[in-house]
């Protein structure tokens, strides 16, 4: 039996709230973060809606250096890590630098920055294209970043799955741990609203043209109509637990139980969507009976098809209305790598509350089989929560955190 | 030991050659592929020779659609993905799809597509902003990649766990060591995976050309890239991919494969020091080879051939001969180290997985393919680089590195499934 791996601090940049308490004081009531787009003019676009952080001031928590040589999306990513560290009580000069290593997720890499730097080459020539371009853009700089910065010489992973990709990146730290590092930063992070980005959401075809924000973005709902575009992502610090103990870790949020993984079909093959099968494969991971779950953090697509596709899978393994359901990013729109790992902080404060956050705004429709905690949040005892993740292409991925005693 | 993981079958598609023949045939004769840059005006550009791959992907069983809807480099990834499907023998109908899976690795995506669709879209960039209107359909598949590893999914049905693996220049190695855990923990028996990059695009080159990562030896193309040579004036951008089958070692036997070989050890380490610099000593690289050399349990003396990352900078081939010296001691002077990268150039996250290709190739052959272009001493890199010509020699345990921005340093050991280990 391997040892445990624990959750043992947590930071988050989410539309809701930059830091854990910001963010979970809103996410408890489903306070609402979805607005006008304000990052770029997108005013001649069908849908304008986002869930942007505002009031972030990179400059304020970075140094001076940093600030022009990293897109939206590292500094938000360096912040979250920050705290992360400062949340499990830990400085990382503390542990060894070849024991700490940093797993993480991305989406589109810096894009804000990679636009702007294409936008120089076409409009003003190769010689305008900033050096930074060389790994500000690249999927690989959030990893590279949160090490020098925190010099974590241990292992480094990166992956990339569309949404399922924060979960990834957590079950890829768990194994570097099963492997001998002691402390793994994980997690995923995305910012993308800017204009080459909006052209790719929309090209992708799911996106909400709503022009109301509590009416833009609603999974499960007979008015779905699409997604909401959101930025941030968060940073977990994972921890064998022997070495946790070892350093007099203040109590641990979770342990991170169960994972599995699956790929759909190839589109039109009439096979079954893979999401039962992740949801069963992180069961058996864990040890977990369906029935000692107790609450399911959605993927939420917000799209009928995918939808029905999650509400079924879900249905199926825990029978109807068998276990709460909810999907808190209805407040944040879709963080995209850095959906997940939000969700999973959801989940272990939802733990330490006994209360599940709503799922905002939505009513559900009539044609799933689920309970959803919809509208307000609910008083329960969570010991086990299932988060769930799903990327464009097919990618699922679900994982199991669990109380500890 | 737990499930032991072996290669048991190859695609590779790289510049001067496509399939895993064609391949061989360029790195056993040192030939280069090195020349001026074809796929597009690079007159501007400092840097403006490449590895260019010929390819037409008509030729290679990729329909109408599957062109249109894909970026050059997962065609690349899809052809070489069903070669190594063939080569394996293994038949993946007939297995459960969700004990198959997919591990693609890449360093920077779709960046040809991106590259061409912000063009469209901004009529050449004389629009400050993208109009959607004019963007292709399939803009967010190359904007967020996975779609690298969902093409090769559903190119051989697998259905199981599936990503991308993007950790910059050390991608090829990375993705497949992430296949060999998944092997290995049991989350699925057969993995599809390699990696893939066609990086020789306008943004690509401007932005290495701002760091001058990239060579300045236009004049003489097909000797442009010079690893561990004293004159190198760095790295050639190359393009390609290599994709492997996987599969544990008994169930491979059982069904009569011989494997190729196994992945025996890996690590990867950060140097968290700097985006671009590297300490000088090669401290985490080397740990990175230790560590997987102890994985493999084997000794610096069981090495038969390192396979260099040997980019060609200035900075990456001193660093990678100072890691060499401190992880293998004496043996690093005693073991025949190569940079293919010499003929093939830097294919930037493909590149990994295309020298584990030359790597197991060395083993099955007994040959070391050569680092083309050296011709004039470094005093800092003063180890056996096989210069020139290829070294028929006993290969049976190959070390292979890669080394990249962000600070990735990463290290696969390879050896034959029945050696003796230390």
């Amino acid at each position: 039996m391997s040892a445990r791996t624990l959750v043992t601090g947590i930071g988050v940049a989410a539309p809701s709230g930059l830091g854990v308490e910001d963010f979970w004081a809103a996410t408890r009531i489903g306070k609402n973060a979805i607005g006008p787009v304000t990052r770029f003019d997108a005013s001649s676009y069908p849908s304008r809606l986002a869930g942007e952080i505002h009031g972030f001031e990179p400059a304020e928590h970075l140094p001076g250096r940093l600030v022009p040589q990293t897109d939206r999306v590292t500094q938000l990513a360096l912040v979250a890590t920050d705290c992360a560290f400062e949340d499990a009580g830990l400085d990382p000069g503390d542990l060894h630098p070849c024991d700490m290593g940093v797993v993480t997720a991305a989406g589109s890499g810096g894009s804000e920055f990679g636009e702007n730097e294409l936008r120089k080459l076409w409009s003003q020539g190769p010689k305008h294209v900033s050096a930074y371009q060389s790994f500000a853009w690249f999927y690989a700089v959030n990893t590279g970043q949160i090490a020098v910065r925190n010099d974590l010489r241990g292992p480094t992973g990166v992956l990339v799955g569309d949404q399922a990709g924060g979960l990834d990146a957590l079950a890829q730290a768990r194994r570097r741990l099963r492997k001998g590092s002691r402390l793994i930063a994980a997690g995923g992070f995305d910012a993308s609203i800017c204009s080459l980005g909006w052209a790719a959401h929309l090209a992708a075809g799911d996106l909400s043209v709503s022009e109301v924000p509590e009416r833009a973005y609603l999974p499960f709902d007979a008015a779905a109509s699409g997604y909401v575009p959101g930025e941030g992502g968060a940073l977990i610090i994972l921890e064998d637990e022997e070495g946790a103990v070892a350093r007099g870790a203040r109590d641990a949020y979770a342990e991170f139980a169960g994972y599995g993984a699956t790929l759909d079909p190839r589109p039109g093959s009439g096979r079954e969507p893979g999401l039962r099968r992740a949801v069963l494969a992180a069961l058996a991971d864990a040890g977990c009976h369906p029935a000692e779950v107790d609450v399911v953090f959605a993927d939420g697509a917000g799209v009928p098809r995918l939808d029905r596709e999650e509400a079924e899978a879900i249905t199926a393994v825990f029978g109807p209305l068998g276990v709460p359901v909810t999907a808190p990013k209805t407040t944040t729109g879709r963080i995209g790598a850095g959906g997940a790992p939000v969700d999973v902080v959801s989940a272990v404060l939802s733990m330490r509350e006994g209360l599940i956050p709503p799922t905002t705004n939505v009513e559900l429709s009539p044609a799933y089989d689920i309970d959803l905690v919809a509208v307000r949040p609910r008083t329960a005892s969570v010991r086990t929560a299932l988060v769930l993740a799903r990327g464009r292409g097919g990618f699922n991925s679900a994982v199991v955190l669990r109380a500890l005693d | 030991m737990g499930r032991r993981v072996v290669i048991t079958g190859i695609g590779v598609l790289a510049p001067g050659g496509i399939g895993v023949s064609e391949f061989w045939d360029l790195l056993s004769s040192g030939r280069t592929a090195t020349r001026e840059i074809t796929h597009f005006d690079a007159s501007p550009f400092r840097s403006r020779v490449a590895a260019e791959a010929d390819f037409l992907p008509e030729l290679h069983g990729l329909t109408d659609q599957e062109i249109r809807r894909m970026d050059r480099a997962a065609q690349f990834g899809v052809v070489a993905a069903r070669e190594a499907v063939a080569d394996s023998g293994i038949e993946l109908a007939g297995l459960d799809p969700y004990r198959t899976g997919v591990s693609m690795g890449t360093g920077v995506g779709a960046v040809s597509s991106l590259d061409k669709a912000y063009r469209a879209a901004t009529d050449h960039g004389r629009l400050a902003a993208v109009d959607h209107m004019r963007a292709p359909a399939d803009l967010y598949d190359h904007f967020v990649p996975g779609s690298f590893a969902t093409e090769v999914a559903w190119a051989v049905g697998a259905e199981g766990p599936a990503t991308v693996v993007s950790t910059g220049c050390t991608s090829g190695i990375d993705s497949v060591a992430h296949a060999v855990d998944l092997i290995r923990e049991g989350s699925a028996d057969v993995m599809v995976t390699g990696a893939t990059d066609a990086p020789i695009t306008p943004l690509t080159l401007a932005c290495f050309d701002a760091i001058k990562a990239t060579t300045s030896l236009n004049d003489d193309p097909a000797r442009a890239s010079r690893p561990f040579d004293a004159t190198r004036r760095g790295f050639v951008l190359g393009e390609g991919a290599a994709v492997f089958v996987l599969e544990e070692l008994e169930s491979a036997r059982r069904r009569g494969a011989t494997p190729y070989a196994e992945i025996a050890g890996y690590a990867s380490r950060s140097s968290a020091f700097h985006m671009t610099g590297l300490r000088p000593d090669g401290r985490e690289l080397a740990e990175a080879i230790t560590v997987a050399l102890d994985e493999a349990h084997l000794n610096p003396s069981d090495l038969d051939y390192v396979n260099a990352h040997g980019s060609g900078t200035r900075q990456n081939d001193a660093h990678e001969t100072a890691a060499y010296k401190l992880a293998l001691g004496p043996y690093a002077h005693r073991t025949p180290v190569s940079s293919v990268k010499s003929m093939i150039g830097h294919s930037l996250g493909s590149v990994g997985s295309i020298e584990i290709a030359a790597s197991v190739l060395a083993m099955r052959h007994h040959l070391v393919p050569p680092t083309a272009n050296l011709r004039t001493r470094d005093p800092q890199c003063d180890l056996d680089y096989v210069p020139l010509v290829a070294r028929e020699h006993r290969t049976d345990a190959v070390l292979t590195v890669g080394s990249g921005f962000g600070g990735f340093q990463s290290a696969m050991v390879l050896a034959r499934p029945d050696r003796r280990t230390a």
